[in-house]
């Protein structure tokens, strides 16, 4: 199969969760699409190092990985504590510092 | 390449007939690296404190290493500069992962004094009236704990304080470090990281008005990752362009003079859409991590709740580290695209002047109010940027150290203003505080001063440089819209001077706390550096034009 169909998935993923931060309202989802387009972006690395024959993208991908770990762990910390003060989620609550 | 030879890369199939190569252990120039090392070192033994050392005399220990740590990393930084790693020895370390040259040591050095002097900010305990007895600092005392619940009391009256924030503002400087040094994609990913996820930490972890640093931290978290999901993507396209994620080979790619283009590349090296959209979401970003105008949404909201000291360091650091990594990208691996970016800056660089300076003539918060007046000055680093000369790098590099220790004492400025419920951040309560304490008044005036561009201030200097570098650099009319917003900026600055030694103080105004030693010693350098870059500079400035180039 060509590899290029992996990048047209890969940049619909993308753009799937590019839409999702922009239009779901709780900052779970929120959340769960900016992983989501972390994933798109591996599996864009995946394809370009299976094009190009080298495996530098392969490697960035498990960095990738790890760095969304990460940013899951932080994450889930604030939305939570943020939760736990306000018993809600939504980004759209969260307005104390509007003009 | 075909298929079977891609798989013969990681299968073991042909290792019998075809073994193979050696693999050579990586070499590091640990010399080289020493600031970096010596802060992470730092970093890990300050986690270690933090589960073997007891309570009562973590922050003792704490502040130690933390403050041994950045003036190591320092000396370190001087020491490989004085070696001439700067200018002569320039060179790229770590496997063509980290260079080290004039603009990564300066800056680095710029963020390390940034970060000591953050850190003593970070460490002032005598501005809140002691709670049960114990002393306390900017940061909850338990960060875990529902803001006005039982827990949080039980956690107030046993005295804990939350001093993960020494560990967590060490590792921000390590990614900070590592930012504008990183010589391929990947480093730069992972610094970016490394320096983001301590920095969304430390903003929810304000002692007062806690749920406003809650949802500070929420929104730096949401849109940074946004953002930072945006800047992988356009590595992808970047590495699907060039076939390598480092510096160099990009830019040979993009110039058209690699010298081994495989025949797997030839698919994609043509293709210049990738090399466009991949450049573009790169650089997107950066300019969200300085906060230039279309991507500055979060700047206001997080610099408002975030705990002062974090904003200080936060609005110092990130800055630079951020502008050196973008001055890097732009002059090391696209420098052949410079006909595709520059108009693109330009446009940046303007609205960010000018959306910076107008719309902070509205505000009433005084945080709020250095946030974006934070905004108008990236867009006059953004103006020596385009000048894509080599006086460019140097003016910006000069703006960046002024700039910096201007915000940092502007800041530690801001928390000593108190009222019953912390800081009195509203314009309102600051009038007539020249009359009540004329000493604090008159230091954050020189501030000020600074900031708009007044001349004897690090501010005049620095906006001259830029601006000149600029002009020279064919950007003129960027320089005209510069000025024209910098008086706009003065305008505001200006009206927050008058208001503070003009007006009538309140009977229920706020009072000016006394600090300890380390929020003066902040101060006191902020001032020391304003001045001396103002009335001398020319030192400043030969040293940063001795640093102005770039390792390729």
């Amino acid at each position: 199969m060509n590899p290029v169909n992996y990048l047209y998935l890969a940049a619909l993923l993308f753009t799937i969760g590019a839409t999702g931060v922009l239009v779901r309202r709780n900052a779970i989802v929120v959340f769960m699409c900016v992983e989501l387009m972390l994933n798109a972006c591996n599996l864009a690395f995946v394809a370009f190092s299976r094009m190009h024959g080298n495996l530098d993208g392969q490697i960035i991908a498990f960095f990738t990985m790890v760095v969304a770990a990460a940013e899951v762990v932080v994450g889930l910390a604030i939305i939570v504590s943020l939760f736990r003060s306000r018993h809600s989620a939504s980004v759209d609550d969260a307005s104390l510092m509007k003009l | 390449m075909s298929a079977t030879a891609v798989h013969s890369l990681w299968t073991t199939a042909a290792t019998a007939a075809d073994p193979i190569a050696r693999i050579d252990a990586p070499k590091i120039e640990y010399g080289q690296l020493s600031p970096v090392l010596i802060v992470i070192g730092a970093a890990i033994i300050g986690i270690l404190v933090e589960a073997f050392v007891p309570r009562r005399s973590r922050y003792h220990a704490q502040m130690f290493v933390s403050a041994v740590a950045l003036i190591a990393a320092f000396a370190a930084v001087v020491a490989l500069a004085a070696r001439g790693y700067g200018t002569t020895k320039a060179g790229i370390t770590a496997m063509g992962a980290v260079a080290v040259d004039g603009p990564a040591l300066f800056l680095q050095g710029t963020i390390l004094l940034t970060s000591l002097v953050g850190l003593f900010t970070f460490a002032e305990r005598r501005l809140d009236p002691e709670q049960h007895g114990t002393r306390v600092d900017s940061f909850a005392a338990q960060a875990a704990a529902v803001p006005g619940s039982e827990s949080e009391q039980k956690a107030v009256k046993a005295g804990f304080t939350t001093t993960e924030v020494f560990p967590l503002l060490l590792f921000a400087v390590v990614g900070m470090l590592v930012f504008p040094a990183a010589n391929d994609l990947l480093t730069l990913f992972v610094a970016l990281e490394v320096f983001s996820l301590p920095l969304y930490l430390l903003c929810a972890l304000a002692r007062r008005k806690r749920l406003m640093s809650q949802e500070a931290a929420v929104k730096y978290f949401l849109l940074g990752a946004f953002a930072s999901a945006f800047t992988l993507f356009g590595i992808a396209l970047l590495y699907g362009y060039a076939g390598s994620m480092s510096y160099g080979t990009i830019a040979q790619v993009v110039d058209g003079t690699v010298q081994n283009v495989t025949p797997a590349l030839a698919n994609t090296t043509g293709n210049d859409a990738l090399l466009l959209v991949g450049s573009a979401l790169v650089v997107m970003g950066l300019l969200f991590k300085v906060g230039a105008v279309p991507f500055h949404m979060w700047t206001p909201d997080v610099y408002q709740g975030a705990p002062t000291p974090v904003t200080g360091f936060m609005a110092a650091a990130t800055k630079v580290a951020a502008f050196g990594a973008l001055l890097r990208i732009l002059y090391v691996v696209l420098p052949g695209l410079r006909w595709d970016w520059r108009p693109v800056m330009w446009g940046v660089a303007i609205v960010t002047m000018l959306a910076g300076a107008i719309v902070a003539i509205t505000q009433t918060d005084i945080k709020r109010l250095l946030a974006y007046s934070s905004i108008a000055h990236a867009g006059f680093i953004l103006a020596g940027v385009i000048a894509t000369t080599p006086s460019g790098i140097s003016s910006v590099l000069f703006y960046l150290a002024a700039y910096s220790f201007v915000t940092i004492g502007a800041f530690a400025v801001v928390t000593l203003v108190r009222d019953a419920g912390g800081e009195a951040t509203h314009l309102s309560k600051w009038a007539g505080l020249g009359r009540r304490s004329p000493l604090v008044a008159a230091v954050f005036a020189v501030f000020l001063l600074a900031f708009a561009g007044i001349p004897l201030t690090s501010g005049f200097a620095g906006k001259f440089a830029v601006f000149k570098a600029a002009a020279e650099g064919g950007a003129a009319p960027l320089v005209v819209i510069g000025v024209i917003s910098s008086a706009i900026a003065a305008f505001f600055y200006i009206r927050v001077i008058v208001l503070m030694f003009f007006s009538e103080p309140r009977p229920e105004g706020p009072t000016v706390a006394v600090p300890s030693p380390l929020t003066m010693t902040a101060i006191a350098v902020g001032v020391a550096v304003t001045v001396v870059l103002g009335v001398a500079p020319q030192y400043f400035l030969d040293l940063a034009g001795q640093a102005g180039v770039f390792v390729r």
